[in-house]
């Protein structure tokens, strides 16, 4: 008789990478499978966020500021990394605090920050706003397009589609939130968490402790990344945040609309809001064709059920940003042939 | 994007520390975590530290590889 597999989600992009570059999967006993979640922000970005930040950037003096992994997602039309060669003036911060000084250098000019990420970079977004107001700056401005995870954790949990055992929790969102937005995802839905760092060592550990639970029946949280994460989180760093944001709904690639999983400036920090102070028109969305990234991002399939994947798909010629991201699923696979 | 990569603290001034990522110095901003002293371990994030985290030590993978199949196996008894 065939054993019943278990089936465990690594919902971190992060996880996704070091679970592949470690050839975790060939290690594993074969009842154990390992299918891949949402936690690639670029990824999860919609597509109408895209191409509004890219008619953002049409316009004249606007400085774009954005992450690396930002610069080859395709929007419907076009992508920052065409922008620029086409002359628009797009820039690769490390930190979201490199995008005042560019404002501060520039004060003729318009500079945007198009924030992507999870509860790990929101937060850092937040102090940046209020180093912004500090500094009187006028001309800086936040695209926010970030995310707020357990909505849409609880939405994977709950779906009739995907079935999974347990949830592999990601390190760095869980050393800001701590751990007790998972509660509802461990009792309500009755699915294990165990969150874990990103070594190799990690990594198998908190499988572990995954099935152990599995085994014996439980839904707890736990924490198998213990020199990083605590039950309370960094409280000043949610501080920080909930002074300057508050949650909307927001569209999620592949898993549609998710209530109060996204953010929005308060009223009090409106002056920041690129979206307020840049009306554009977007161009209808059109998803990249033949691409199953939406499927992909909510584990349902994975990167070789889709025709593309290596032949007109690659990480050098991306047709989706599942393959674009060095944390998107697709690139993981293909990077390390998986 | 979550990558966040462990450093030591080496000076402190105001909300920003001085950081050596075995060798390579940063400056950081202590934004969201400022109860940070010398010689701590952070976690650093997009130019923030974002929490504080303790050494590790070293472990064996096989060895958990090993009782996660034990794990399995108790089951199957
Ligand atoms: S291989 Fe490319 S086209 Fe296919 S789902 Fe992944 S990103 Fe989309």
């Amino acid at each position: 008789m065939k054993e019943d597999k278990i089936k465990l989600m690594e919902v971190c992009g992060t996880h996704t990478m070091a679970i592949a570059r470690a050839g975790i999967k060939k290690l594993l006993p074969s009842e154990i499978e390992l299918i891949s979640g949402p936690g690639c922000p670029v990824c999860v970005t919609s597509q109408a966020d895209i191409d509004r930040a890219i008619e953002i950037s049409r316009i004249d003096n606007v400085i774009i500021t954005t992450f690396g992994d930002m610069m080859r997602v395709p929007g419907t039309k076009t992508s920052f990394e065409d922008m620029k060669r086409d002359g628009a003036d797009i820039r690769v911060v490390y930190s979201p605090l490199d995008a005042l000084t560019i404002s501060e250098d520039n004060p003729q000019k318009r500079v945007v920050f198009m924030g992507v990420g999870f509860e790990t970079t929101s937060p850092t977004v937040a102090a940046t706003i209020i180093e912004a107001r500090k500094r009187g700056l006028r001309n800086f401005f936040v695209l926010s397009n970030f995310k707020v995870l357990f909505p849409a954790l609880e939405a994977l949990a709950g779906s009739s589609k995907l079935k999974v055992d347990g949830f592999i929790c990601p390190g760095h969102v869980s050393v800001v939130t701590g751990t007790i937005p998972y509660a509802k995802i461990a009792s309500h839905y009755k699915k294990p968490c165990v969150i874990t760092g990103f070594d190799e060592i990690d990594i198998v550990k908190g499988i572990k402790r995954l099935v152990e639970q599995i085994k014996s029946h439980r839904c707890t949280t736990e924490i198998e990344y213990r020199r990083a994460v605590t039950e309370d989180g960094n409280i000043e760093a949610r501080r920080v945040l909930d002074s300057v944001f508050d949650v909307k709904d927001s569209h999620w690639r592949g898993l549609g609309m998710i209530k109060e999983s996204g953010l929005k400036l308060k009223n009090k920090y409106r002056q920041f809001d690129a979206e307020k102070e840049f009306k554009v028109k977007l161009p209808k969305a059109i998803l990249p064709k033949g691409c199953i990234c939406g499927e992909v991002l909510q584990g349902i399939k994975g990167p070789r059920d889709c025709k593309l994947f290596g032949k007109v798909c690659t990480p050098r010629k991306p047709v989706g940003p599942c393959m674009v991201s060095s944390e998107g699923t697709c690139a993981a696979y293909y990077r390390y042939g998986e | 994007m979550c990558l966040a990569v462990p450093a030591k603290v080496k000076s402190i001034e105001k909300n920003m520390a001085v950081v050596d990522f075995g060798g390579v110095y940063k400056r950081i901003s202590l934004g969201i975590l400022s109860d940070v002293k010398q010689n701590d371990y952070v976690l650093v994030h997009a130019g923030f530290a974002i929490g504080k985290v303790k050494q590790k030590e070293a472990e064996d993978t096989l060895k958990v590889l090993k009782e996660l199949k034990d794990v399995l196996k108790d089951e199957r008894r």
